[in-house]
This record gives C-alpha cells, structure tokens and sequence, in this order.
C-alpha cells in the first residue's frame, strides 16, 4: 500500500450560464463538484448571493472562488452600508469581483459569472473568466462544461424573452451541457432575478432531460431534435 | 598670540586716529540706500532660509513616502515581491535530503471519518488507526476533536496538521465565547478553519469533517485543505471515505433517529476499517443534539486483541528444587545522624 497521497484541489469543473429577459436575469448551474476522478459533493451550490439582487456562479477551484466570494461580499456589504436604500449596482459588484481576480491573476484559477438586478440598469450580466477580464454581456456561459454549449447558447438565446421561456432555454442549456460533460452533473439549480423577487429553484437529479444515447429503448434510438 | 594682540592694539589705534567717526559722512540719499540694502539683504537670508528648509522638508517628504512604500513594489502583478507563505525553509530541505538526510515522515491518519444529520442533531463518526507510512504509529489514536461543548471535528490527513489547526481554532471559539457570552455557532467555526486552510494553500493537509448543534439548528459541513467547504446532509473523508460512502448513499434517509443514525454511522466506519488498509481498529462516535453532545469512546471495538502479549506464567512447583542454601547477607542500614545549628523559622 503506498502512502496517502496529497488530497488533489477540488475544483467546480462546471457548467455556468446566466442571461437577461426581460425584467430580469436567470442564472443557472450544475451541482457537481470534483476531487481528481471523485465526484466530493455532488448537490453543490455554485450560485452564491454576494449582495441583495445580485449573484455569482462559480467555476474553476471550489477553495478560490469561495474565497474571492467571501471577499466580495464582504466590501458589498460595507459598500452598501453608505448606499442606503438606493441599492448595491450589478456593476459595482462586478467590478469588485474583477479586482481580486485581476490582482491576484498569478495564483487563482476562477471564472466566475456576475448577474443581478439594480434599479438603474435592471437585469444585467457580467462576465470576469480567468486572466480577469470585464464584460458587460446579454448572456454569458462559463465552465467547463460551456464548450459544448456555446453554439447553442449563441444561436438560440432572443432578447426580451418572458420568464418562463428564459428559464427553460437555461435549463436545456445546462442539461445539454452535462450530457456530454464529465465534470458536470446533479442537479440543475436556477436563480430568477427581478425586481419584485429572486427565487431558487432546482431540478431534481432524475428529471434532468436526457438526450438520445443515454436513453435506454428497445426500439431504434428516440433522436430528439434540439431547435436550432 | 603676542603678536596678534600687538596688531590688534595697532589697528585700533589706527582708528581712534582718525578721529571719532569711523565713516565719512554721506549724504542722505547715500544713507538711505545703505540702509535699505542691509534690510533687503538680511530679508533675503531670511527668505532664502526660509526656502531651504521648505525644500528640504518637501524632498525629506518625498524620501519618506518612498521609504514607506519601497516594500509594494510595482503594481504589475509579475512585478512584484513573491507574498504570502516562504518556501526557503522548503527549498533547504529539498536541498538536505538530495544530501542524504533522511527526512521523517509525517505521521498521516489515513482515516475514514464521517458525519450525518440525523432529526435532532448530529453524529461523526471515527476509526482510530494512526499510519506513519506503512507502519501503525498508534492502535487508538482519537481523531474526534472537540471545537467547543456543542461542535465537534474530525480530522483526516496529517495528525499533526488537523490536531494543531481544531486546537488553534478552538481557543478563539473559546476567547470569542468569553467576548460574546453567547454559544458558539457552527459556522463561525468553519469560516475560521476555511480561512486558515487557504491561507496555506492546501500546505496545511487538514481534511475536516465539522458537525454541530447551535441556535440555528444541526449543522454538518466538510473541509477541504485548500480552503474550499461543502454543507452536506451525510459526508465523509480520509482513504476510507468511498467506503463509507458507499454505505451512506445506501442506507441515508430523512429524518432518522439517534438509533438509526448510530447504526449507519457504525456501519459507515466499519466498511473503511475493514476494506481500506490506511483505517482499523475501533469505532469512536460523538452524538451532539441540542442537549449537549456525547463522545462515545471506543463504542465498537470489532478488532479485540485474540492473543496475549506475554506467556502465562509457570505455575509455582513445576520446576523440581534440587538443593538449597541460606546465605546470610548483610545488613545494609546504617544509622546517620544530622546535626544542625539551624533554627526553625518564626513564622509568627
């Protein structure tokens, strides 16, 4: 027997996305979290409250973006100690985030998504990947998992869509992404933002949509078109 | 000397002889003129003066800001000074060991550990098997640690690491109680133990199962050493924790009692102690409700020891006496008397 090796980090090896409606923002995560081949928390949250009606998905290592969200929320909460009841801006907090990443690039592996709700700018999304950039986006995807999805997320996400269609489009997204993604899976977990509420939401493990392979049938394999 | 006193007296005299006034008399526009010009020239010393110093404070002041921020270095991130923890220590015994120096290795607990959330409360559970590589260092070592009366820690990976860093952690529990006169809460604890595990960036190997009851409810959550925490309803680590996983994810349900949660968690350890090399001996678990919390030391013991250590040993008269003989000895006392010429201390 060979002496117990060093714990690998635990990374979120994730699918994120976030995208505007209209009158809001929806994010949208996996819950998988992994140790080297180990899957150590398979229901994690990656969708953290950094401020009142803004929120941070998190991808790349679990112990970093955990840290930089506890930072953030931190200078969020003594930023909004002299706001008052005008209300913490998305922007503000995305610029916080971008900050610590920015400055601390050399030893940090996260890319993190920044979506909320202010009353000047209503629904926003912004998106701070690895090196530390800033975007300002209609829609961001992130993770690992995002590679297999940008096409379709690109192709199919319309401006101005209601509540219900916004919520779907994530959750086919994120679907579609841990049907071929390894480091992504569990359950799908939502957040709606807008100005009245901000609602949680997840889909459970057996009813996340399964696409042709996996899907065992005596008959000649059921192909599901995905609308392009 | 003499001779400077006789210039002296020969100069003054000199003077005097040209009659009481050492100057000819000018004019008033010549008076005038001379002095203002002595006015304007002590009012420049002045002003120039007063310049140097104001340039000397301005450059002393520019000296100093430098002097405060010569350890910030430039802003560009490749730029700067390497921060945080020093490896020099590392690089020296990476150095020693390439000189032959044989290193000890750290003791590990390969460990399985657990924790559940049962109705009221929650259990962790524990092996006590402590390796120093292939070897067992310690049969009945204790890997549950006490944080505070109501939270309770256990430690996988390096014995040293998770033993020093809940000791740590529990004193500021223990001084912050003091501060707030309040309980202390589960999270509070997790928040310090998160922080100081990232701060060493996975250096620190602690891999923590922390449970506990407060105000707020049973609480459950997993460390990680690089920093990073998960809250779970039922969790493991160590070597042993697919094992105890695999009994968890088969035997978890909502809601279930102390007794059932025992059980599981009995079961759970189990598994690692007997399918995974790096965890064995006995069982410790630690129920902690609301009331209070329970350590239960060595509550199954499935690897009693069958054999003795030491032969019985032989009955009196199995061995035949053949002869015998008294040898008187000796005495060895001696009397010895002490004499002292002190007194014995008035304590009145």
């Amino acid at each position: 027997m060979e002496a117990p090796t060093k714990m690998k980090e635990v990374l979120t090896g994730t699918t994120i996305i976030a995208c505007t409606y209209d009158g809001g923002v929806i994010l949208g995560a996996d819950s998988r979290t992994s140790s080297g081949n180990y899957v150590a928390n398979k229901v994690a949250d990656k969708i953290t409250k950094v401020c009142d009606k803004v929120y941070l998905c998190r991808s790349g290592s679990a112990a970093h973006t955990q840290a930089v969200a506890g930072y953030a929320n931190l200078y969020l909460n003594q930023h909004a100690i002299e706001l008052g009841d005008k209300g913490c801006s998305v922007k503000a907090a995305a610029n916080i985030v971008k900050e610590i990443a920015y400055g601390n690039k050399a030893w940090m592996n996260a890319g993190m998504i920044i979506a909320g709700w202010d009353k000047k700018e209503k629904g926003k999304v912004f998106v701070v990947p690895l090196g530390g950039t800033l975007m300002d986006v209609p829609f961001a995807v992130g993770g690992s998992g995002s590679i297999y999805i940008n096409a379709f997320v690109d192709r199919n996400w319309k401006p101005n869509m209601t509540k219900e269609e916004c919520k779907s489009f994530v959750r086919k997204a994120v679907s579609l992404a841990i049907s071929r993604d390894g480091s992504s899976g569990g359950v799908i977990r939502t957040v709606t933002v807008n100005e009245h509420e901000q609602v949680k939401e997840f889909v459970t493990g057996n009813e996340v949509p399964v696409y042709q392979d996996e899907i065992q049938s005596k008959g000649p394999p059921q192909v599901e078109f995905v609308s392009v | 000397k003499r001779s400077i006193d006789r210039r002296r007296r020969r100069r003054r005299r000199r003077r005097r002889r040209g009659g009481g006034r050492r100057r000819r008399e000018g004019s008033d526009q010549t008076r005038r003129f001379f002095f203002w010009r002595t006015r304007r020239r002590r009012q420049g010393k002045v002003v120039f003066c007063f310049l140097f110093f104001v340039l000397w404070g301005w450059v002393d002041q520019n000296k100093r800001s430098e002097r405060d921020h010569e350890e910030e270095g430039s802003m560009l991130a490749s730029e700067r000074k390497p921060q945080g923890f020093d490896f020099d220590l590392c690089k020296r015994n990476d150095w020693l060991e390439k000189q032959g120096l044989k290193t000890l290795k750290p003791w590990s607990t390969g460990t399985t550990i657990c924790g559940v959330v049962f109705k009221d409360g929650v259990v962790l559970g524990a092996d006590t098997r402590s390796t120093a590589g292939e070897t067992v260092a310690d049969k009945n070592c204790e890997k549950i640690h006490f944080m505070a009366p109501n939270i309770y820690c256990c430690g996988a990976g390096t014995a040293a690491d998770t033993e020093n860093v809940t000791g740590m952690i529990s004193s500021q529990l223990e001084l912050h109680r003091f501060r707030t006169g309040r309980e202390s809460r589960v999270v509070t604890s997790l928040t310090l133990l998160k922080s100081h595990l990232f701060r060493y960036q996975g250096y620190i190997s602690a891999a923590l199962v922390l449970g506990g009851v407060d105000c707020k409810g049973p609480h459950l959550f997993t460390v990680f050493p690089h920093g990073s925490t998960d809250a779970l309803p039922f969790c493991t680590m160590g070597s042993g924790s697919l094992n105890a996983m695999a009994v968890y994810e088969s035997g978890y349900k909502e809601d279930m009692t102390k007794e059932e949660a025992m059980e599981l968690t009995k079961r759970a350890i189990r598994a690692g102690i007997f399918n995974d090399l790096g965890s064995g001996s006995n069982v410790d678990l630690c129920v902690i409700t609301a009331d209070g919390a329970e350590y239960l030391r060595n509550i199954d013991m499935p690897n009693p020891r069958t054999f003795t250590a030491v032969p019985a040993p032989f009955k009196i008269g199995s061995t035949p006496v053949l002869k015998s003989k008294d040898l008187p000895v000796p005495s060895l006392e001696t009397q010895v008397t002490v004499e002292t010429t002190a007194t014995a201390m008035d304590m009145s």
